[in-house]
Order: structure tokens, then sequence, then C-alpha cells
């Protein structure tokens, strides 16, 4: 599939001499969900102001839909709508008002069947002459995604879209989201909440100190990188591990109770085969077990511990 | 051309005067009004004429330059500036406008409201005093290049300013001064000669003086002198904001 956004060679130095980005090189497929993470710092908000023309590269060339977002930045940034992070709005503005300024600024011109479909998805439609000043924090971040969507984009970058917001409206959000990708656009999300990714992402890019260090296939990631756990529950307290099971990575639980065995599902030969019959061979009886798997949480938070 | 963008940007700003119709028109109107009671009505009757021409109706041209100059500063330099501080210019930077389009938007509002202020003043001072434009024409032309001159150098104190502080400064300190010393309450004739070599080195005196003389056929300079000069700074202006736009100053990191 052709990249809709393509990322080649970028590096990020501010004045202050803050190397923000180094030697990103990326592709955004037509159509994806691709979430992005990192810890705070690690250089997305950068990335994605850059791309949508907000910060100016140092080095590197970037091409959104083959327009290159310097020489050819009116292509390029008509295609895209972007949610900032801050809840940066006009205070003394209209809903309406200030929908309908983004389509213009974005040299569209008016439709008002448009922006009444936006307003109503976000539920902002009875709020639709009131001042954005006397709207809740989750209505004004409705509203910037309405802004944003305004101008019917290809690529909608949303940036912390959930930061601040309850769980009825992430919910809310994250069906919107899943509607737009349906009508062909191309999204990219940046996130402190990994469970927003691992819900909604096709493709994950982790970010840390300004450089991916991976991009991978969500599904694939958690295949490659996700831990199992097999949690065996006893019918008779241990003191200790066994000598005879010393050979497996096994750990006991505090009270003795439950012996815990963690596995790469990755692995060929995952051994729980060999375990049970040693178990068995050493006389250790279980009542049941149960197995779980790590998060993208779990994933994330070793990779970027790595990187340190 | 983005010209949906160009409305866009025009709409809003000229809807934001309308939401603060108070401090945009009606304020500057009773300062000015103010004016004239006291320097038209007051002590005006006591000044012998200025060149012919009554002191009230004289103070007229130079009171509405007064009132151009720092509303067209001020409303684009805060027209940018704010946007700038509440963190929405995010949207104009990431829009498919040109520089030329952006200026052309703020600077075209801010110039509109300007003139239509000066034009406001120019109806109340009728009422004061007896006023005659001999070239009306020239007198719309000079508001109009003045309107957008100061318009620009209000749009780049807009951006320079990191702070309301600095945003009044340029006005306070600079523009009010050269105007009260630009002829806007005299003639410079009246100046001792060692000063009235000094302030022609004050770019408002020409503008005053071409504005004048579009309503009374007299100046202080040549009207051709005052149209070159404000052209001048309209150049100057432009040449600031594009070099502004060229390097992102103050707008991109």
């Amino acid at each position: 599939m052709p990249s809709i956004i393509s990322v080649n060679d970028l590096s990020k130095t501010y004045a202050s001499g803050l190397q923000a980005l180094k030697n990103i090189n990326l592709e955004i497929r037509r159509g994806e969900i691709f979430a992005l993470l990192g810890p705070n710092g690690a250089g997305k908000t950068t990335l994605i102001g850059i791309i949508c023309g907000i910060v100016k590269p140092t080095v590197g060339k970037i091409l959104v839909d083959g327009h290159d977002i310097v020489s050819e930045y009116r292509a390029a940034r008509s295609l895209i709508g972007l949610v900032p992070q801050e809840l940066t709005t006009d205070a003394f503005e209209s809903v309406w008002g200030t929908v309908s300024f983004s389509r213009g600024l974005f040299g569209k011109k008016a439709n008002p069947a448009h922006l009444e479909k936006v307003l109503k998805d976000l539920s902002l439609w009875n709020r639709r002459d009131s001042k954005i000043i006397t709207l809740s924090g989750g209505m004004k971040r409705r509203l910037l995604i309405a802004k944003a969507l305004s101008h019917e984009p290809q690529i909608l970058f949303l940036d912390e879209p959930t930061a601040g917001v309850d769980v009825e409206l992430r919910r809310d959000m994250w069906r919107l989201v899943r509607s737009l990708r349906e009508s062909g656009v191309t999204i990219i999300l940046t996130t402190h909440y990994i469970d927003e990714a691992e819900e909604m992402a096709d493709r994950v890019g982790v970010i840390s100190k300004g450089e991916i260090i991976l991009v991978e296939q969500k599904a694939e990631l958690m295949r490659k990188l996700g831990r199992k756990q097999l949690t065996l529950q006893l019918h008779e307290p241990l003191k200790a591990i066994p000598e005879a099971l010393t050979g497996h990575r096994l750990e006991l639980s505090a009270d003795g109770s439950e012996l815990i065995y963690t596995y790469d599902t990755q692995g060929e030969r995952p051994g729980i085969a060999a375990l049970l019959d040693d178990l068995d061979k050493a006389g250790i009886r279980f009542k049941d077990l149960q197995t779980t798997q790590s998060s993208l949480e779990d994933i994330f938070v070793s990779l970027v511990r790595e990187e340190k | 051309m983005n010209v949906h963008a160009i409305q866009a940007i025009y709409r809003f700003e000229m809807a934001r005067t309308r939401r603060t119709l108070m401090q945009s028109i009606i304020s500057p109107v009773i300062s000015t009004s103010l004016y004239f009671v006291v320097f038209g009505a007051a002590i005006g009757s006591r000044i012998q004429h200025v060149e012919g021409i009554s002191y009230g109706a004289f103070i007229v041209p130079g009171l509405i330059m007064l009132s151009l100059l720092t509303q067209s500063i001020s409303n684009a330099s805060f027209g940018i500036y704010f946007p700038k501080f509440t963190g929405t210019i995010y949207e104009l930077l990431s829009a498919p406008v040109s520089y030329l389009e952006i200026v052309i938007s703020y600077v075209g509002a801010a110039a509109t409201k300007s003139i239509i202020l000066g034009l406001i003043i120019l109806a109340t001072a009728a009422l004061f005093v007896p006023l005659q434009i001999l070239h009306p024409l020239w007198m719309l032309l000079f508001l109009l290049l003045t309107a957008v001159t100061f318009s620009l150098v209000g749009f780049i104190i807009g951006i320079w300013a990191d702070g309301f502080e600095k945003l009044q400064l340029v006005p306070l300190l600079i523009v009010t001064p050269l105007t009260f010393l630009g002829g806007s309450f005299y003639s410079i004739d009246m100046l001792p000669p060692i000063w009235q070599k000094v302030t022609l080195f004050n770019p408002v005196v020409y503008l005053i003086s071409g504005f004048r003389w579009s309503f009374y056929g007299i100046a202080d300079v040549s009207v051709g002198i005052s149209l070159a000069m404000t052209v001048l700074f309209m150049a100057t202006s432009l040449a600031i904001v594009g070099w502004i736009f060229k390097t992102g100053y103050r707008l991109k990191t």
C-alpha cells in the first residue's frame, strides 16, 4: 500500500540547542490508524507540528500524499486536520462561527450541511450558538475535533485526544475515530493511554528521546514482545521452589500458594508440557491454572526502560 | 489564492470589532469629541486663525490622523497577538494559506476598522466645526494609505510582542508622541527655525501635512513629498513583514 505520509531523515534542533528529533524515518499508510507512543518530551508533538507546518524542520523531507510540505504546502496542508493537545480556542466566538472559520481557512467553500453533520456526530449541534467560553472541557475537546473535521481532511492528527476526558467520552471518541477510518481517513494519534493504542491502532510507533525505536503492526508487536504468564494455584503451599524444578523460569508467590511461570509467546517451544511433566514427577498438584498476556503498556514500559 | 481563507479571517476580525464595539469605535469617538470641545471650542476660540483657518477646523485632520495611527496599530497588533497568546495561531500556521493572504486579511480588517473610525470622527467633527474638503479623493487616498501602512506596523508589533506590555509600548512611547509633535495641533511654521528642521525627521509630519492639504489646500511640506514618504513607510513595513514570514520570526520555532 502506498504511504500517505512519508518522513525522510527528519531532524529538529530547537534554537535552545535541544535536539527534539533525530533522523526520523516514518511511513504512514493510507487509511490506517497509527498510534505514536512515547513518554513526555519524546518528540511526539514536535513531529506532528513539523508535518502540519507549525514547526520548522532542521533537516529532512516530508511528503504528504506526494506533496512536499514546504514547496507544496497548500496541497499538503489542505489534506490535514489537526487536533492539538492543548484546549486552545477563541473564548468569545460561537461554536458555529469557529467551525465555519476553520472550513474557510482551509480553503473550502461554505457547506452548512457538512458542518451540521460534524457537529451532530460530536454532540455539539444543540450548542452551536453557544460561546466557546461557556463549554465544558470535554465539549471544547470535541469542538477542536469538529474544527479539524470541518474541512473534510484525508488525514487527521489527534494529539493526546483523550487527555482529561471522561470514560464515556473516550468511548464516543473511539467510535468516531473508527467511523472516520471506515470512511477512508488516515488517523495518526499520540497518546499516553496505552489501552487507547491497543484498542484502536493498526500499527504502533514508539518514540523515545527523539528517535523512533520501533514501528510494528500492533498484533505483531504483541506477538513478538508479548510475554505470557501461567499461574498455577497449588493444593498445598510450598516453602520454596523444589530442586527438581529450578530449570524452569518459575516464581513462587509470597504466600507460597501459587507458582508463576513466564514464557515468550514467540518461543518455538514454550515448555509448558515439560513443566507440567516435572511438576507431576515432583508430586506437586495444582487445583487451577490461568494464563495472562502482557499488554501493550507492559511492552512499552520495557522498551522505554531498555532505551534508558 | 485562498479566497475562502481571506474571507474567513476578515470576517472573524470584523466580528471581533462588533463584539467590542465600545472599545473599538465609541471610545475613540468620545475622546476625539473631547479634543474638539477643549481645543476647538474652549481654547480654540481664543487662538487666532492658522493660515486663514479657524483653529478648531485646523486640528481636524491631525486628530483624525492621531486616531487613525493609534487605532490601526492597536487593531492590527491585537488581532495577530491574541491568537499567539491563546495558542489558536496553530490553526493559522497549519492552514493552507500563504503569508500574503494572512497579511491581506489581518491588515485589511484592521485598516477597514480604522478607516470607518476615521470617517466617523470626521462626521463628528463636522458637528463642532465648519469643515471643507478641497480634495476628497486625495483625502480618501491618504486615509487609505495611512490606515494600511500603520496596520502593517501594528501587525509587526503584534508579532514582535511577547507580552501585553510590549503591545502597548510602541503606541504609547513612539506613535503618540510623534503624532503630537507631528503637527496635529499646530503648523510647523509656528515652531522656532531649528525645530522646524528637527521636526522633518518625524515621519508623522508628512502624513498629517498631506492629509491637511487634502482638506484646506495648505501644507507644511509639499504634497508630492508627503505622498512619497507615505508610500516609503508602507514599502518599509511590507519589507519587514516579508522578512518576518520568510524567517518565521516569533511565529515558528
